[in-house]
């Protein structure tokens, strides 16, 4: 009966805290992008909730019924790994597959009635160990404090390691980059001096020949 | 029966709302354009703003928070990184600006992120009254070192990233600039020799006119 209770309750505190997040405006239709940059196998939540401007009151509309928000997830590849129209209020998670740059953007679906008008747009994005309920985790797996702090901190610790991992991995990309231009430079320099000598040489034989047919040395 | 959960609900979520939001951002910045996030603070909470720029020009922005009343509590221009810690002494909206107005080509990538109130505890955690054992108090102390060693880590990756962005375009250009110079050569070298031959040829041209 207890546990009945709880989970709406803990859906219901979710909603409420989002109205407390960090928001934005955006005109109708415009597109908004974010960028996360993480490991693989790293999961993201996204909350979010769109209210529209109400020119009568001045306001924002708590809830705008007519009022959808396309949600687009790429990944470093530019693959969609999500791409949804959503209602003005959501939730989506999605867990990376490949490390990199993952972007994220929003635009509203443009309905001919709203455009033009500003829509003010709740966002909270939570990555890794930030992204975990732990008031789930101790419910479901009947955890006591100490043994639920236990578990943060290894999530963080793999978080960590994720992340180290993951900076290696770029840390090779950055000097393969490095090591590129390099040899581009030096190869490039030296094709330069050999197209340098070799046109010089052609010049001087094509005019020298030019200047005997034409009688003048 | 029915009043308990509804009371536990309104406490757990006057409690979330006062404590902690965190939010991480990163986000494209135009050129010669502002980008504002607001945030709601309650009073006496204490916030702090943390900013890197990772690509784009000089890799610098211009930084404001405004309070509620519209004064200024953070004003800076020009700025690569910084952190900036405040508490907020009015209940209200608080706004982040990101301003790019004084360039006029560089679109800039930079990372924001917004931290209010202290951490959230874990649930069940700080409800009992009795004092934390030895045990307790390590793992908060761990908690809290491993919480810094993941800012660190931030802090490094996007450093890492301002270098491999910045590496990245350097290779670009290199390439750009030596295919553009080979071509210029050749069409140099071919030039040279047509005038030259101009200067000498008996047929009436351009240049033995002048």
């Amino acid at each position: 009966m207890k546990l009945i209770n709880v989970c709406p309750l803990v859906i219901l505190v979710f909603i409420l805290d989002l109205v407390s997040a960090l928001y934005f405006h955006i005109a109708e239709g415009e597109r908004k992008c974010f960028i996360e940059e993480i490991p693989d196998d790293t999961t993201v939540i996204v909350n979010y909730k769109v209210e529209l401007f109400d020119p009568r009151s001045g306001g924002f509309m708590p809830s705008s019924p007519g009022i959808g928000m396309h949600v687009e997830v790429r990944d470093p590849n530019d693959r969609v790994v999500l791409s949804r129209v959503y209602s003005s209020e959501g939730m989506i998670s999605f867990t990376s597959a490949t490390p990199g740059e993952h972007t994220l953007c929003m635009y509203s679906n443009s309905t001919s009635w709203f455009s033009g008008s500003q829509l003010r747009v709740h966002l909270d994005i939570q990555v890794g160990e930030h992204a975990v309920d732990y008031a789930n985790v101790a419910q479901k797996d009947k955890l006591s404090e100490l043994q639920l702090r236990i578990r943060q901190l290894l999530d963080q610790v793999h978080q960590i390691t994720k992340e180290q991992s993951y900076q290696r991995h770029r840390e090779e990309r950055f000097r393969m980059t490095s090591e590129s231009t390099n040899s581009r430079v030096l190869w490039w320099s030296l094709l330069q001096s050999a197209v340098l000598l070799s046109i010089g040489y052609w010049q001087m034989r094509h005019l020298k020949s030019f200047f005997e047919a034409k009688k003048l040395v | 029966m029915f009043i308990t959960p509804l009371f536990f609900t309104i406490l757990v979520t006057l409690i979330s709302g006062i404590l902690s939001k965190s939010v991480e951002l990163t986000f494209e910045l135009p050129d010669n354009s502002v980008e504002c996030f607001y945030q709601e603070i309650e009073q006496s909470t204490s916030a702090s703003l943390e900013y890197q720029v990772i690509t784009g020009g000089q890799y610098d922005v211009d930084v404001k928070v405004e309070g509620p009343n519209q004064q200024i509590i953070y004003h800076k221009k020009k700025m690569q990184y910084d952190s900036h810690p405040f508490t907020a002494q009015y209940t209200g909206v608080y706004k982040v600006c990101f301003s790019n107005e004084f360039s006029t080509f560089s679109h800039k990538l930079i990372y924001m992120e917004l931290n209010v109130g202290p951490e959230q505890p874990l649930p069940g955690i700080g409800e009992h009254a009795t004092v934390l054992t030895q045990l307790e108090t390590s793992a908060d102390e761990i908690h809290s070192a491993l919480n810094r060693i993941i800012d660190h880590q931030t802090h490094h990756r996007l450093r890492e990233a301002q270098g491999r962005k910045a590496a990245e375009y350097l290779n670009e250009r290199v390439f750009w600039w030596s295919t553009f110079e080979t071509i210029a050569i050749i069409c140099v070298a071919f030039l040279q020799v047509l005038v030259l031959k101009n200067f000498f040829s008996d047929r009436p041209s351009l240049y033995n006119k002048m």
